[in-house]
């Protein structure tokens, strides 16, 4: 079992793991919408909507208010936040593969130093 | 000591990484051309992912094809090639939404500044890939989760 480090992140994650998450988040950063809206447009029942949208509410990604009768959604304080991290972990990849670049820098660099050494015997 | 890796949103459509290697920009070229070097640092060995072929062809209007021990594939053409210098392709496997990457190697007394460069189509396709949502980013960045959990190796 894997533990994450930041249970936000984790939480951002799961959210994000699904399509039509992904679909009603993509709308959302467009326009705010209603969920009767967002069940209609992602042929979808009422109730599967809300749950769509509280697990993206839960995750900071969404926020829903409640004008009269209908509940309006938009997107979340934690976008920003996300995009940090996201830049945070694709920094972290690229630090990896280029510690691992250093080596091979290394050896080619022992190769070369071996070779001049031949050539000038 | 390990150089420093910087990352930066340039703008809407761009990401930019850079990093110092000491060693003059032929070597530090040759590691991102041979197949054989490329295979040993891109793989990224101690996130339990290695690269299971690598097929480039490192001239303008070369194609390459990375395919990971996980079967994810990477796969583009060269649009640039500048010995020593300058390398530009393209990143095809998630269809119009992929960017352009360019690599460039510049040598100041002895040592490479690389600076690598992503140019996504638009706005919405760079976003996309940032929230996971693009081909093999998930996956990519789920491993990347587990080595940072510090499980590298026994995760699988």
């Amino acid at each position: 079992m894997v533990q994450y480090t930041n249970p936000n992140l984790d939480a951002s994650f799961a959210a994000l793991a699904d399509v039509t998450r992904r679909g009603v988040l993509e709308k959302l950063g467009q326009a705010e919408a209603s969920i009767t809206d967002l069940a209609e447009k992602f042929n979808m029942t009422l109730t599967g909507m809300k749950k769509h949208v509280g697990v993206l509410e839960q995750a900071g990604l969404v926020v829903t208010k409640k004008v009269g009768r209908v509940r309006t959604c938009q997107i979340g304080p934690h976008r920003l936040d996300e995009a940090t991290a996201w830049l945070d972990k694709y920094r972290q990849l690229w630090a990896a593969r280029f510690d691992e670049l250093d080596r091979v820098i290394e050896d080619l660099k022992q190769r070369e130093k071996f070779d001049g050494r031949k050539k000038s015997e | 000591m390990k150089n420093r890796t910087t990352v930066e949103r340039k703008s809407e459509r761009e990401l930019v990484v850079t990093r110092t290697f000491d060693a003059p920009a032929r070597i530090v070229f040759e590691a991102w051309t041979q197949p054989d070097l490329f295979k040993r640092w891109w793989g990224l060995k101690s996130m339990g992912m290695s690269l299971r072929s690598c097929e480039m062809d490192v001239r303008t209007g070369g194609g390459y094809r990375l395919v990971f021990s996980n079967g994810m594939e990477f796969f583009g053409r060269y649009i640039e090639v500048i010995p020593n210098s300058r390398l530009v392709w393209t990143n095809e496997e998630g269809g119009a939404d992929g960017p352009v990457t360019t690599v460039t190697f510049e040598e100041k007394g002895g040592k490479t500044l690389l600076v690598m460069l992503e140019l996504y189509p638009s706005k919405e396709a760079l976003d996309a890939a940032g929230t996971g949502a693009a081909d093999g980013m998930d996956e990519m960045f789920g491993q990347l989760d587990e080595f940072l959990a510090g499980d590298s190796g026994t995760a699988s």
